[in-house]
């Protein structure tokens, strides 16, 4: 490249080829994720769980298993100091779960005890040994029986069990369904969904005494596990160090205090030894928590030519046996139910219902995928009802740039319209299809980060702090969570193209609580847009320290504008005239007295409306062939058209966006947790089924450019978002192939065979009328 | 039962092993020579996280005793590099961004060269079904699939990055 582009060039890293940071490790089997750690005399640590939905607990004898050769230690309830804790740290009332309970399970899978001893295996033999006597309880497993005046209470003083309920609305409602030309109303059942990361819940904690703790623990925010560390074992939170270095996949089951990080700590507090407990895959299964189950009903009103006049949901969703992420869930699948169009009026009104089952929380998606399947397909109905063309209806009330939800939230970039012209094309593309097959497609949105603070975090949401050494290479601290999505790689971008030098220059640390500033962590989508604006910051403000010794030793017209790219220092309308990187690094540190230049910055939210500072759209398509005699879905072909903002990290957003397809065709047609008493009845892999490679169609993406002013370089979210249209994006393949509609997701192969023997009858009955 | 006394093959190195006969190849491999890459993801054979090459076949390690891996030769995901030199697979991973979180990938890598020793220009129904076996929770397998495509058609070769 000749120096003279470099001025014209306006970005030199961002978006282009850049393998990811961690990749050599990963690829070699260097990578230690908390599941290998081993430390010197180490313990391990197993986990006695509840057989039954709800009982008191009378009395825990541990001396047979105390006396086993190789125990070292059995913790219960009682070894602990008995705090309710909950993510929703701001409403005492949501803070409604003892991880080592004290008094009473509530479902099957709780832990009651826990188990130090020399090696795993005896650490399982002592289990059988913990006698436990309980006084089991009436349970209620569903949340519309949960709600009913005779239903077992679940928490002391909760009325009906209900948990959280939420109400959003906007615009006027009555009207809007007074104007309608045509109402229609429809119910739907979403299931839950295992977030089956590959890293099952592992913890080694490590108690010292000088009053020390060390957690290494797989999670997506080393922060808040830091926090809810200290508030349940009533130390000071900077005497907590928590270090989540490699972690084998999060999808939003990984913020929330585990089994795992806390029986873990609370054995080796007791045995000053570090204790290390690793799930199996069947205790994840049972004991960690899922997407949340939710009840909707949806009525919608719209003009004969299709335009959105109002629109009215209800849900109840089975929350569990506690809270969790799930308020935030319950809230967010209220929201995002709108998404992406204007409605004349809104109105949601959402129960979350506590049962004696897995809790239920956040899972990539937060709520939408659920609010997605019931509106894009009811949508899509409408418009078949009406004779109108699904996407031209949609496309009349999308959002658009500059449009403010009333009350809610503030949409900037907007891509949506792009997106409607690739989809149109690629199903008019595809022509008439072989008998059997279908194409739907669905919409969504999401958001880039929340803006609420229920967690009352007295930090910025993000800080990054930057530090340039004297040979002009890099070290980024930033409290985010690399789980896997690429956040290091997408940071160091970020960071090299607001410094001017090369990624190799930038070593990053994350997600480790002694050496990172605080950072809210890897959830609902707001690393890139807010830890990327904290590392743009603090990069902006150590270059901005770089060039000023640049200026002094270049003797410039101080109207000269100086520049940084690819390691060149230059001014920017005379791009050949200046002077390598290396060197203004060596004079900039020679004048700070020997300091090295240290860069700070941070991000939290504001003038944002309530849910995000920045919205992606995207439209999933897809092709499937469906064996009519089996139920049996076949994925064909898909394609994805997506908003997300200026991408980042180009080689991490196409693999989120390929994986984000994969788990959400999952959760449409084959992840299926069904319980009976409150028991899972398929906690394997063998029996909960998922997508596997020769499942997956191809599944090209078309990139629409926008540019959202609020992220850094104009990006916003990807990877999270897309997990939201496609089960809906199915549900509509099926209706286009068959005429039937599918109002229970994951929509299993029963399912179908049972509606097209149902529509068999009507069609009959109907020829019979005639 | 009793312990005995083994030797296993693992990457082009002996290792004397005193076991419980009853140890899986996984166990021996992470917990008694400690070489943590290979990873376990379940108790039922399902996930591959444990794959191994024996004897240049793709086996789950879970799924097999060390004890009757003795005189075969074994390599795991930290034997396809040689003095820091990855193998064709293991640049075919990185450029193509065929992994996220990390966890399954030396499973999908070996599960891969193994496909690879068999059939120098597999099929992509050839691939897909190598790793069939294999769950990533996070890619949604086609960079995997296009990494392979790529080493079997040169487009990438061992060596630096």
């Amino acid at each position: 490249m000749t120096t003279t582009s470099l001025a014209k060039q306006k970005l030199s890293v961002i978006n282009t080829h850049v393998v990811n940071i961690d990749g050599i490790a990963k690829v070699t089997g260097r990578a230690t994720y908390t599941f290998d750690v081993k430390l010197p005399g180490m313990l391990y640590g197993k986990i006695l769980r509840s057989p039954h939905p709800h009982a008191k607990i009378l009395k825990i004898d541990a001396s047979k298993a105390l006396a086993l050769h190789g125990v070292k230690a059995v913790v219960t309830g009682k070894d602990t100091l008995g705090i309710k804790q909950g993510i929703w740290r701001r409403y005492q009332e949501l803070c409604d779960e003892q991880i080592l309970p004290v008094d009473k399970v509530r479902y099957i899978g709780e832990p009651v005890a826990a188990v130090a001893a020399v090696t795993e295996e005896i650490a399982e033999m002592a289990l059988d040994l913990i006698e436990v006597d309980y006084e089991v309880l009436p349970a209620v497993y569903e949340p519309m029986d949960a709600m009913k005046k005779e239903a077992p209470t679940i928490h002391e003083g909760v009325e009906r069990n209900i948990n959280v309920t939420r109400h959003i609305e906007w615009g006027d409602v009555e009207k809007g369904f007074e104007n309608a030309d045509y109402i229609r109303e429809d119910s739907f059942f979403c299931g839950g969904q295992a977030h089956m990361c590959m890293e099952t819940r592992a913890a080694v904690s490590s108690f010292t005494p000088e009053g020390k703790m060390t957690i290494y623990h797989s999670n997506q925010s080393a922060y808040y596990l830091q926090a809810l560390m200290a508030g349940v074992l009533g130390m000071r939170e900077g005497d907590i160090r928590v270090i989540a270095q490699y972690v084998g996949g999060g999808f939003g089951g990984k913020f929330e205090l585990d089994g795992a990080i806390f029986c873990s700590a609370i054995l080796t507090m007791k045995l000053f030894r570090p204790v290390k407990i690793c799930y199996t895959r069947e205790e994840d299964f049972i004991a960690t928590k899922r997407r949340t189950p939710m009840h909707y009903w949806v009525r919608t009103g719209v003009s004969k030519t299709g335009k959105f006049l109002a629109r009215e949901a209800r849900v109840v969703s089975n929350g569990g046996a506690y809270t969790g992420m799930g308020a935030t869930a319950l809230y967010l699948t209220g929201f995002f139910h709108s998404f992406p169009y204007k409605w004349g009026g809104y109105r949601y009104d959402g129960y979350r219902v506590y049962t004696n089952t897995l809790p239920s929380t956040s899972m990539r998606g937060f709520g939408a995928p659920q609010a997605m399947f019931c509106s894009e397909q009811q949508l899509e109905w409408i418009a078949a009802d009406l004779g109108l063309d699904p996407i031209e209806m949609r496309r009349q009330n999308g959002h658009t740039p500059g449009y403010e939800v009333p009350g809610q939230a503030y949409i900037d970039s907007c891509g949506l319209d792009e997106a409607f012209d690739i989809m149109a094309k690629w199903i008019k593309d595809k022509g008439k299809l072989p008998e059997n097959r279908g194409i739907g497609f669905s919409a969504a949105g999401f958001m880039s980060g929340g803006i609420f603070n229920w967690f009352d975090t007295p930090y910025s949401f993000s800080s990054a702090v930057i530090t340039i050494n004297e040979d002009g290479t890099v070290i980024l601290h930033i409290g985010a969570t690399e789980i896997g999505q690429g956040s290091n790689t997408t940071m160091a971008i970020i960071a090299a193209e607001t410094l001017g030098c090369k990624v190799e220059d930038i070593k990053v640390h994350s997600g480790d609580t002694d050496h990172c500033p605080a950072d809210l962590g890897a959830w609902g989508s707001r690393q890139t847009l807010m830890t990327g604006n904290a590392v743009m910051r603090a990069c902006e403000d150590a270059k901005h320290q770089l060039l000023e010794f640049a200026l002094a030793k270049m003797g410039l017209n101080i109207v000269y504008d100086l520049d940084i790219k690819d390691r060149w220092v230059h001014i920017v309308a005379r791009p050949e005239r200046g002077m390598p990187w290396e060197e203004l690094v060596k004079i900039a540190t020679r004048g700070k007295d020997g300091q090295r230049i240290i860069g700070r910055g941070y991000y939290t939210p504001h003038r944002k409306g309530m849910i995000s500072p920045a919205y992606s759209y995207m439209l999933q398509g897809v092709e499937i062939e469906i064996d009519k005699e089996t139920g049996k879905i076949t994925l064909i072909d898909s394609l994805t058209a997506h908003d997300c903002g200026q991408p980042i990290n180009h080689l991490g957003l196409i693999g989120q966006l390929e994986g984000a397809f994969s788990m959400a065709a999952g959760y449409g047609y084959l992840e299926y947790m069904p319980y009976e008493d409150g028991k899972l009845m398929n906690p394997n892999l063998v029996d909960y089924k998922m997508i596997r490679a020769t499942e997956m169609p191809e599944t090209p993406v078309a990139e629409i450019d926008t540019y959202e002013p609020e992220g850094p370089y104009g990006a916003k979210e990807a990877g999270e978002g897309l997990t939201n249209p496609t089960a809906a994006a199915i549900g509509n393949a099926i209706f286009h192939a068959l005429g039937i509609q599918m109002k229970e997701c994951p929509i299993r192969p029963h399912m179908i065979v049972n509606a097209l023997k149902e529509k068999a009858e009507k069609d009959k009955t109907a020829k019979k009328g005639k | 039962m009793e312990k005995k006394a083994i030797v296993l093959n693992v990457n082009n190195q002996d290792y004397e092993l005193y076991i419980n006969p009853k140890t899986l190849l996984v166990e021996a491999i992470r917990d008694y020579i400690g070489l943590t890459g290979t990873k376990r993801g379940c108790e039922t054979v399902s996930c591959g996280a444990c794959t191994v090459m024996v004897n240049d076949m793709a086996v789950k390690s879970c799924s097999i005793l060390a004890i009757q891996c003795q005189g075969m030769k074994i390599i795991t995901s930290e034997g396809l590099e040689k003095n820091g030199q990855l193998a064709a697979i293991q640049n075919a991973f990185l450029h193509e961004g065929s992994y996220q979180c990390g966890f399954c990938t030396s499973g999908m890598l070996m599960a891969t060269s193994a496909l690879l020793k068999e059939t120098k220009k597999p099929s992509k129904n050839e691939i897909k079904e190598s790793i069939e076996g294999n769950i990533c929770r996070c890619t949604g397998y086609n960079s995997i699939v296009r990494a392979v495509e790529g080493v079997a058609n040169g487009k990438y070769k061992e060596g630096s990055l």
